[in-house]
């Protein structure tokens, strides 16, 4: 039979304020244990949360980026179980009375499809600690708890089940990253779990309206994992499906090292988190002034941008999407284009998207530490415009640039790259390699024009490279005519 | 007795301004009077001889060189050993916190510390604040010292007790349904618990966090309004402390009750209360109409199911607040039955061990109102039931200034008389509670004894952040009266 799949998504952003969302202490990343605690995130006796107004700004900024319904009023409540890295035995989260309320999340597929993804909620919340086991550690026989992420301000994201295969997922949750790393709000860092994220996965009947029963996927720490897994378990549920059999509900761990799904717990022994508004806290209020405020300090946004570069720049979507995927790459780009001119836009993103990403790829550094400064790139479009040098030439001034950071004009002239202009010097070369390759020079006047780009390379060679391709090209062809 | 014991605040500060004696002085005789009274009395947990000497000194030097503004300079007072306070044990009389020390100072003691206070020790009361007789407290009970035989109620007991056994000069409570108001009664003594967000709750241990209000005790309601000024004040770790500001509450005190509207609700004299009760609260209507007072019959419709929407709030809000201690961090610890795992037969081993019975009925009372399936039914309902006693407040106070009744239904129990009868127990509070729901402030102060020698509590409930108002009124009753001026036969 033929399936539908229907995927939704929880995700949860870790935010990167200064300290934790219900106290002062340090929300940074690592830190001995327990270093970045205090009385609160300890959930001492007679400790109480006060809300990190950071954090709200930070909410407000997400929730006005994707088009969310901002509640002027929203509520804390508090979700209880049980577990060391739980100090409190609650966790302070929303749940009623979310923050934020719908909104839609715009991603463009390799494929080049526009899929349009609306978000059920967003909200605040805090995260736990962590335990670590004996076997790492001190006495086997014991697990340590470290408080330190303890109240480090959370986003929850959740999507409507709108996603309809495991691509899309992957493509979703890397607009999120793109979304909270231009926002400034988290550093989106999978690996290091500052980006995590819960998948909801069912099949049902091509054509059928009903849901499938759904089982929720936990553990995935890249986004090739999270497509891996969704890909594993869409399979899975296909297959049992086709011989007969139900789904149950149930949420699975993702096995990274297997490459399946395990069964964790079913829902039989689903929690019952008796939550409550915290009384600890007041209602929130959020008006319409706080977030006028927020709204005029948004940056550029990834979508705008890349219309923008489509619109302003004429660049190729599939070029827009790429340069804009990452808020500093895109800061490049738009100092490349404001450097050489509009016209050089096209130019500009093939180097930035072929050798810049390269360079950056290759020496693991970011976009701002790259040695080629967008100006000296958009002096080295104008060379390759201006003809002084020739695009093959600009591969080795750029490589120069990037291993000595010299300007391209000095490179260009202490290495003696300057392109061969003058079209006697060029003529002399034409004619020495025609005079030496006699039969090929036969074979193209015989019809084999093919063999055009054999003389270029040759003159080529013989210039070391230099000469005016488009000029060498010219008069190649008028001495190979006659 | 000796007679320091019985100077109040105003009288203190001037003595040892006047160099009549000096804080250390005073300080030892309190210290005194605590070895001869708390081996019948019990109203401490701790006494803190060697922290309280040391602060006396301070004073002592303060007003040597003439710094001497604080308005506790000097003073001795003692806490509920609910508040926080750095380097001391903080039990909340329960086994599970019985070695806890406080690793910081709750801004209650932080501000009574500002003020100058000298804290001679922490007080005994019902274990988490659970009770009406303080005999809930894991390390026995405080007893009353108008008769020893008796409950000095709770869950302040021993705030109550220390002040009528004048083992110090005035003690801070904290009242989540009457845990101020109805010891004060039972124990001769004035008792208020401000109107909510008036005292930061920082450093409280929470019982139920949208009740909770720490308040004063005193032997006259000039100390009461001196103690309520010095912790009172907004406090930016508690997001539920008002930003009211804090006005002298000492000044005017005397303004009298000429022209005051007070009401009397219908609801609030029941069947079942004490006739000898019921007579001391007449009379004290009639001593306000003298004063001239005007005196309006109301009627707060709802107050019925003011205890049954408390005993599903506080225990719900209280089971949350107890989920902590969890013998992961502080406090017992106990390895116990592995069936659910090691880890939950921990968890249940030292829940089992830490609390006491009342705490265990309460954690498992408020389990089932926040239950899946029950949560409307008790928990969303009691809300909305509580804005409703809000509001016949609310309308009260268009017609009237402050609102009187009797404190307690009935004078001080034997201990031991209501244990096994939690419902009973329960209906102590029945005349505090509704002002706790409603974020009210409200005094208790005597107007009478039994022919058993038992005291008798009236109660003023007012406006919010109207503390002066009743403040002023128990002031024109207390002057006109002499009850406040007996003392315990101890």
């Amino acid at each position: 039979m033929a399936y539908e799949t229907v995927i939704g998504l929880e995700v949860h952003a870790q935010l990167n304020t200064e300290s934790k969302i219900f106290c002062a202490s340090s929300a940074a990343f690592g830190g001995g244990p327990n270093e970045h605690t205090c009385t609160v995130d300890l959930g001492l006796p007679g400790v109480l949360p006060v809300l990190n107004r950071q954090v709200i700004e930070y909410t407000l900024r997400l929730g006005l980026a994707v088009g969310a319904e901002i509640a002027p009023v929203c509520r804390f409540a508090r979700k209880h179980y049980f577990y060391p890295d739980l100090p409190k035995g609650y966790q302070i989260s929303q749940y009623e009375e979310p923050i934020c309320v719908g909104g839609s999340v715009h991603f463009v597929t390799r494929d080049g499809r526009d899929v349009s993804i609306n978000l059920t909620r967003i909200h605040m919340e805090e995260d736990a600690g962590k335990l670590i086991h004996g076997d790492e550690l001190g006495d086997p026989n014991h697990s340590y708890s470290d408080l330190n992420r303890a109240g480090v301000p959370l986003l929850e994201i959740v999507s409507e089940p709108e996603l309809r295969n495991p691509e899309d997922a992957e493509s979703y949750m890397r607009k999120l990253r793109t979304l909270v790393r231009y926002l400034g709000v988290s550093d989106g860092n999978m690996q290091e779990g500052s980006l995590r994220c819960d998948a909801n996965i069912s099949l049902r009947p091509q054509g059928s309206e009903k849901f499938g029963e759904k089982v929720e996927i936990k553990n995935m720490n890249s986004f090739r994992h999270l497509r891996r897994a969704l890909e594993y378990e869409e399979k899975r549920q296909r297959e049992i499906l086709d011989a007969g059999g139900v789904i149950e509900q149930e949420t699975r761990l993702w096995d990274e090292s297997g490459g399946v799904t395990r069964g964790m717990r079913s829902k039989e022994y689903a929690h019952d988190y008796r939550y409550f508004p915290d009384p600890d806290l007041v209602p929130l209020t959020v008006n319409a002034e706080w977030l006028d405020e927020v709204r005029a300090q948004l940056p550029e946004l990834p979508d705008a941008k890349s219309r923008r570069f489509q619109e302003e720049f004429g660049l190729p979507r599939y070029d827009a999407e790429v340069l804009t995927a990452e808020k500093e790459l895109a800061a490049y780009f738009d100092q490349v284009v404001e450097a050489a001119g509009k016209e050089r836009a096209k130019a500009a993103s093939n180097w930035v998207m072929g050798d810049v990403l390269r360079l950056l790829n290759e020496r693991k550094i970011a976009i701002e530490e790259c040695p080629v400064t967008p100006e000296r790139l958009a002096r080295m479009l104008s060379l390759i415009d201006d003809g002084t040098i020739s695009g093959k030439i600009a591969k080795s001034v750029f490589d120069e640039m990037a291993e000595s950071g010299g300007d391209p004009e000095v490179i260009v002239e202490e290495k003696g790259l300057r392109q061969i202009t003058d079209t006697s010097a060029i003529e002399s070369v034409a004619e020495d390699v025609i005079a030496s390759n006699p039969e090929e020079v036969e074979a193209y006047r015989g019809g084999r024009t093919k063999l055009m780009g054999f003389f270029v390379g040759q003159a080529m060679k013989a210039t070391g490279g230099k000469a005016n391709p488009k000029a060498l090209q010219e008069i190649l062809r008028e001495k190979l005519g006659s | 007795m000796n007679e320091l014991l019985q100077l109040g605040i105003a009288e203190i500060m001037e003595s040892l301004r006047a160099r009549e004696f000096s804080a250390e002085e005073l300080t030892r005789a309190y210290l005194e009077r605590i070895g001869e009274t708390e081996a019948r009395v019990h109203a401490y947990l701790s006494v803190l001889e060697d922290e309280a000497i040391g602060a006396a000194r301070d004073a002592d030097q303060k007003i040597g060189a003439g710094d001497d503004d604080s308005p506790l300079l000097g003073v001795p007072v003692a806490v509920k050993d609910l508040l926080c306070m750095k380097g001391t044990r903080t039990t909340c009389a329960s086994r599970f916190l019985e070695n806890f020390e406080a690793p910081y100072d709750a801004t209650a003691v932080a501000r009574l510390k500002d003020a100058g206070a000298v804290i001679l020790g922490k007080l005994n009361m019902d274990e988490f604040a659970m009770g009406s007789s303080c005999e809930q407290s894991a390390f026995g009970p405080t007893h009353n010292p108008w008769n020893l035989k008796t409950i000095p109620g709770g869950s302040s007991g021993g705030s109550a007790a220390a002040v009528a056994a004048r083992s110090c000069v005035v003690s801070l409570g904290s009242d989540t349904g009457g845990s101020i108001r109805q010891p004060a009664a039972c124990c001769g003594v004035v008792g208020m618990k401000p109107t909510y967000g008036r005292i930061s709750r920082y450093g409280l241990i929470a019982f139920a966090s949208s009740l909770d209000q720490i308040g004063p005790f005193a032997k006259n309601v000039r100390d009461a309004a001196v103690l309520l000024g010095a912790v009172s004040g907004h406090d930016p770790r508690d997001s539920t402390s008002a930003d009211e500001p804090v006005p002298d509450y000492t000044q005017n005190l005397e303004a009298g009750v000429r022209g005051l509207r007070i009401g009397i609700p219908e609801e609030y004299f029941i069947e079942g209360m004490d006739p000898e009760v019921d007579a001391a609260v007449q009379k004290a209507i009639a001593v306000f109409k003298e004063q001239g007072a005007e005196i309006l019959e109301i009627s707060l419709p709802h107050t019925e199911y003011a205890l049954p929407v408390y005993y599903i709030l506080a225990p719900a809000e209280a089971s949350s607040n107890l989920a902590r201690y969890d013998g992961v961090r502080y406090g017992v610890r106990k390895e116990g039955d592995s069936t659910f795992g090691s880890l939950f037969g921990m968890y249940a081993a030292s829940r089992e061990n830490g609390f006491g019975d009342e705490v265990k009925r309460r954690i498992m009372l408020g389990t089932y109102a926040l239950s899946s399936g029950y949560y409307d039914a008790f928990y969303t309902k009691a809300q909305r039931v509580r804005t409703l006693i809000s509001q016949d407040f609310k309308t009260a106070f268009d017609s009237v200034d402050v609102v009187l009744s009797a404190t307690a239904p009935t004078p001080a129990f034997e201990i031991g008389e209501r244990l096994d009868d939690p419902i009973s127990m329960y209906l102590s509070d029945i005349l505090t509670i509704p002002c706790n729901l409603a974020g009210l402030p409200g005094i208790s102060q005597p107007c009478g004894f039994t022919s058993r020698g038992l005291p008798i509590g009236l109660q003023l409930v007012g406006k919010p952040f109207a503390e002066k108002t009743i403040l002023q009124a128990a002031a024109a009753f207390e002057s006109a009266t002499a009850h406040h001026e007996a003392l315990p036969p101890l």
